[in-house]
């Protein structure tokens, strides 16, 4: 099966078109399949090569790239839910429920939309904690984890800014209570929340701001600081592997070490 | 990496270990000197690895397939959420925020606006970003394995004042998950790296940011959990499987 599968993939690899489009050309040996990492712009933000104990499941769980998986989930949903939906009040009501009702399969892309943007939360508070306990914020890796925090921030406004969207009593409310503690901010509270709302409630303004934050702005961030933090793990040495600074590295051999 | 110089050596060549430093403060540009005639033998442990390309992405693939398939699963059993209108004449009791700021919600119920909802979550967020800059976290020494007597006064004093203040504010929620972390803390103390049981030994050698950190992450999941399932109408104390 995967012979097979390999020998067509190696036929395709081969064929003009598909080295005009990818740079690194055919072949398997070490080389070529450096050049697939190096020579792709969106690939060469990863280390050619990762230490082999951490592609064992229990080194990291795979938590990074879950949650990348799922904000790739999201992006997809999200745009072919932007098809159907004006960001404007009532009619954003209206499109919510079309989508229920009306749009095929439009129910389970909301679904999908809604369920992926949990589990995005809860993946990257999940992945912080992981990195955390391994001590993979350590230098030199500091920055990444500062980065790291900046991404926690944005899924969360990315999440926040999603759930006013379907413009229901649910979303309503939950965005009255987080721009009302906005208000608390000393000194400037009230205008802090008239620039996050357009106005002294939540209203049509307010959905659109929500709108272009949850659609244009915030992804954008989102693809932005993704790209430093994945780029930065190649930097930074690859994946933190404990005991991988210089002492514990003279003094016992690689087998010895423990993950 | 040193070399002595030897300008005559038939000697056996000299042993070099090679390794990559990553950190500058404790590892200073060090620079050999391979004298003529001398044959450097260097010693570099290089670990196994994998090409990241087709190995590792075909696995990063499994891993997102493996997670869609789970997400679109739920999604054709469960449906989303959705309420009437939103309507700002007709306020639902309760008002609840998104889960992941229910924490946030209930620490509202005992606390004025400006101390939960801006003065915690910016503590939070500046204690997460200095986290590595800190030489105590990155060291990571077991708490009380120095200094002992002074770090458990001091230990004793900030959790006794902390405990009081979350009684004065009858923040019980919070209290519940602070006691059974300084209990914990309390039995680390009595062990040592060199104590009979597993587990002691390796309560003893966890740092003071574990011990924050595991106390942000109890508390962070008890007052989520309180949040979003066991608060009703005027925020008071429901269970959700009387409703």
């Amino acid at each position: 099966m995967s012979t097979t599968f390999n020998r067509y993939f190696g036929e395709l690899r081969k064929t003009r078109i598909w080295r005009s489009v990818f740079r690194g050309g055919t072949g398997q040996s070490t080389l070529r399949n450096s050049m697939a990492i190096q020579q792709n712009v969106f690939l060469h933000l990863l280390p050619t090569k990762v230490r082999t104990r951490m592609i064992d499941f229990n080194a990291t769980w795979y938590l990074g790239t879950l949650t990348l998986g799922t904000f790739g989930i999201l992006v997809i949903t999200g745009i072919l839910l932007m098809l159907y939906y004006h960001p404007s009040a009532p009619q954003a009501y209206a499109d919510t429920k079309d989508l229920q009702f009306v749009v095929s399969s439009g129910q389970f892309l909301r679904n999908l939309h809604r369920w992926s943007a949990h589990a995005m939360v809860f993946l990257v508070f999940a992945h912080m904690f992981r990195v955390f306990y391994r001590g993979a914020y350590r230098p030199p890796r500091e920055f990444n984890w500062v980065i790291g925090v900046i991404l926690l921030l944005v899924t969360l406004l990315l999440s926040y800014t999603g759930y006013l969207l379907p413009w229901d009593q649910l979303a309503f409310w939950a965005i009255t209570v987080g721009s009302n503690i906005a208000s608390a901010v000393p000194i400037m509270g009230d205008k802090v929340r008239f620039l996050m709302l357009g106005g002294h409630f939540v209203n049509a303004n307010a959905l659109l701001r929500f709108y272009v934050l949850h659609c244009m702005i915030l992804p954008l961030a989102a693809l932005f600081f993704i790209a430093i933090h994945f780029w930065r793990i190649r930097k930074d040495g690859g994946l933190y592997t404990r005991h991988s600074e210089p002492d514990a590295v003279m003094t016992t051999a690689p087998a010895e070490r423990p993950l | 990496m040193t070399n002595e110089k030897t300008p005559d050596s038939k000697a056996s060549p000299k042993s070099f270990v090679a390794a990559v430093a990553s950190d500058a403060r404790k590892s200073p540009v060090r620079v050999a000197f391979v004298t003529r005639r001398t044959s450097a033998q260097v010693q570099a442990y290089d670990e196994p690895k994998l090409q990241s390309f087709p190995e590792v992405l075909f696995r990063v693939a499994i891993a997102i397939e493996v997670l869609a398939i789970i997400l679109v699963l739920i999604s054709l059993f469960f449906n989303a959420p959705l309420e009437g209108l939103a309507d700002a004449s007709h306020t639902p009791n309760p008002a609840k925020a998104p889960w992941y700021f229910l924490g946030l919600q209930e620490l509202l119920h005992y606390f004025p606006p400006v101390v939960a909802g801006v003065l915690v979550p910016t503590l939070v967020v500046l204690a997460l970003i200095v986290i590595p800059y800190f030489n105590i976290n990155v060291e990571a020494d077991g708490l009380f394995t120095k200094d002992r007597d002074k770090r458990l006064r001091i230990f004793w004093a900030v959790s006794v004042t902390f405990c009081v203040f979350l009684l004065v504010f009858d923040v019980i929620v919070a209290l519940v998950p602070t006691l059974i972390t300084v209990a914990l803390m309390a039995y680390a103390a009595t062990a040592t790296p060199k104590s009979s049981s597993k587990f002691r030994r390796s309560l003893a050698a966890k740092p003071l940011s574990f011990w924050i950190m595991s106390w942000f992450l109890f508390e962070l999941a008890v007052l989520t959990t309180v949040g979003t399932l066991f608060r009703g109408p005027g925020w008071s104390w429901v269970l959700p499987w009387r409703s």
